[in-house]
């Protein structure tokens, strides 16, 4: 099964981040579609239905990225969306996925640190693709 | 974990067993708060031993049968009120006449629980009162020494501060592992880029730094009489290359009769941040004009763009600490989101104002109020 020509959406408030995150995208053989805020992102995913998605957490507000991951989820139930946050370093508020409680409200599929190898990054999106497509 | 004490005054013996039985084991969990909640319950036969514990054990929660055979649980009702003490009383009550529910409720009952009832009834009774109790903690918190500000401004600022960090070392590493292939030139906009985050980044450390002498209000303030038009002119002095280079041009009207008791490097903290918010929120080609005039007590310095302006709901933010209005028009520039942080506290400690009046695409006043020895009108 390819996972080639797949396109990621990537949604950060920090254009560097988001230059650095689409050129590593992009060196595994992804395609990329950039936004730079909660709003710029819903405004994208009404036109394109991308395949995967990785988002920030914090952007115009504290909490823009779980509000993303809601309503992408509401309109592309199948679309795996990982969370990059650096929340847990900064803050020490820990958010575990796989905690039963906060999969309830929390709609991502994977939460990974901002700072995750280039290697981790692959296989984590790989996975997620590989699962829907299976 | 936090405790409850829950009192239970009940002439009934098997009333309060019942109670302590059903919430020995219970709790109550707020995942989103990181806070749960378990009871401790005391037990009391009469008013007048409940109030004895009342007053020894400071309950939190109190579960009060009105019949009793001394004083009436109403009568209890009272004391508390009139003591003003910080008690949650729920009624217990068998045969609750509309009179006593009336009265109940007027001295300050929370909550009825009908007699006899299940323990799913007193289960849920309680957990809502824990509710009530837990957002009452909360506010009361919030208000000690604004702790949780200074705790959400400590949280901002390493965010603030090591989002350039990472992102320097986001192009480092790209550098290091030759992403862009051996031609030098392919990174000049890595360092292009790292080299206007170390920029912002100092920015940031230095408007720090005048943040915690405008928050204190202290230190070493050198107040003396001031002319505003020589303030406003060094300023704009320092500004001049940026917007020459910004292509805007920078006039100042007013005259030296503007004097003002103040300190002189705070004014200087204003004037640098609005003028040069205005020169860098502002159009090729654009102007700010500064004027400063004296009206009745007050000073009064009105800075003026022609820039990009702002929408309503941005202007209720831009004091706040560490907010930068993010738009399309924006993007490219750079800031710590302090300056006007800054300057609205600074402008407070001499008990003055500042308003904002602004439109998208047509530009932005800033009217800044300062008294000149009473409070303005």
């Amino acid at each position: 099964m390819s996972t080639k020509n797949k396109l990621i959406l990537i949604v950060d408030d920090d254009q560097d981040y988001l230059y650095q995150m689409k050129t590593r995208v992009e060196s595994f053989g992804f395609q990329t579609l950039l936004a730079e805020s909660q709003k710029e992102a819903e405004e994208l995913i009404e036109k394109t239905k991308p395949d995967l998605a990785i988002v920030d957490l914090m952007m115009e507000n504290e909490d823009s990225g779980f509000i993303l991951c809601y309503k992408m989820k509401k309109k592309y139930p199948e679309v795996p969306i990982i969370i990059a946050t650096g929340v847990a370093a900064e803050t020490g508020i820990s958010f575990d996925i796989n905690d039963e409680n906060n999969r309830k409200w929390i709609k991502a599929d994977r939460f990974l640190e901002k700072g995750i190898r280039k290697e981790k990054l692959k296989e984590e999106i790989d996975k997620l693709l590989i699962k829907i497509n299976s | 974990m936090s405790t409850l004490k829950i009192l239970v005054i009940d002439d009934e013996p098997g009333i309060r067993s019942g109670i302590s039985r059903i919430l020995r084991n219970f709790r109550v969990d707020y995942p989103f708060m990181e806070e749960a909640f378990d009871f401790e319950v005391h037990e009391a036969s009469t008013g007048e031993a409940g109030i004895e514990l009342i007053e020894k054990d400071k309950p939190d929660i109190l579960l009060l049968d009105n019949k009793l055979p001394g004083i009436q649980g109403i009568e209890v009702l009272e004391y508390i009120r009139k003591k003003q003490m910080n008690i949650i009383v729920v009624m217990i009550t068998s045969y609750a006449s509309l009179e006593l529910a009336v009265k109940a409720t007027s001295d300050g009952a929370y909550d009825f629980i009908p007699k006899p009832f299940t323990p799913q009834e007193l289960k849920s009774s309680i957990e809502n009162i824990t509710k009530r109790v837990f957002l009452k903690k909360m506010t009361n918190k919030l208000q000690e020494t604004g702790k949780q500000i200074r705790f959400q401004f400590l949280s901002v600022l390493s965010h603030e501060l090591k989002a350039p960090l990472n992102s320097i070392e986001g192009y480092l590493q790209m550098i290091k592992e030759r992403q862009a292939g051996p031609q030098l030139e392919s990174y000049d906009y890595m360092v292009d880029r790292m080299l206007e985050r170390i920029k912002g980044m100092r920015t940031l450390i230095l408007d720090l730094l005048d943040l915690t002498k405008a928050a204190s209000g202290k230190g070493k303030r050198d107040i003396r009489e001031l002319n505003l038009v020589d303030i406003a002119n060094t300023a704009i002095d320092t500004m001049r290359p940026y917007s020459i280079q910004k292509d805007v041009k920078l006039n100042l009207h007013g005259n030296d009769t503007v004097k003002i008791m103040a300190d002189s490097e705070e004014m200087e903290i204003i004037f640098n941040n609005l003028i040069s918010n205005a020169i860098k929120y502002n159009k090729e080609g654009g102007t700010v004009d500064c004027t400063i005039s004296e009206n009745g007590n007050c000073v009064e310095i009105l800075v003026e763009d022609s820039g990009i302006g702002m929408n309503p709901e941005d202007i209720t933010r831009i004091f706040d600490d560490f907010v930068r209005i993010k738009t399309e028009k924006t993007r490219n520039i750079t800031g710590s989101g302090l300056g006007l942080a800054i300057v609205k506290k600074l402008i407070d400690t001499y008990m003055g104002k500042i308003e904002v009046t602004s439109q998208p695409d047509k530009g932005s006043k800033f009217k800044v109020k300062l008294p000149i020895d009473k409070p303005c009108s």
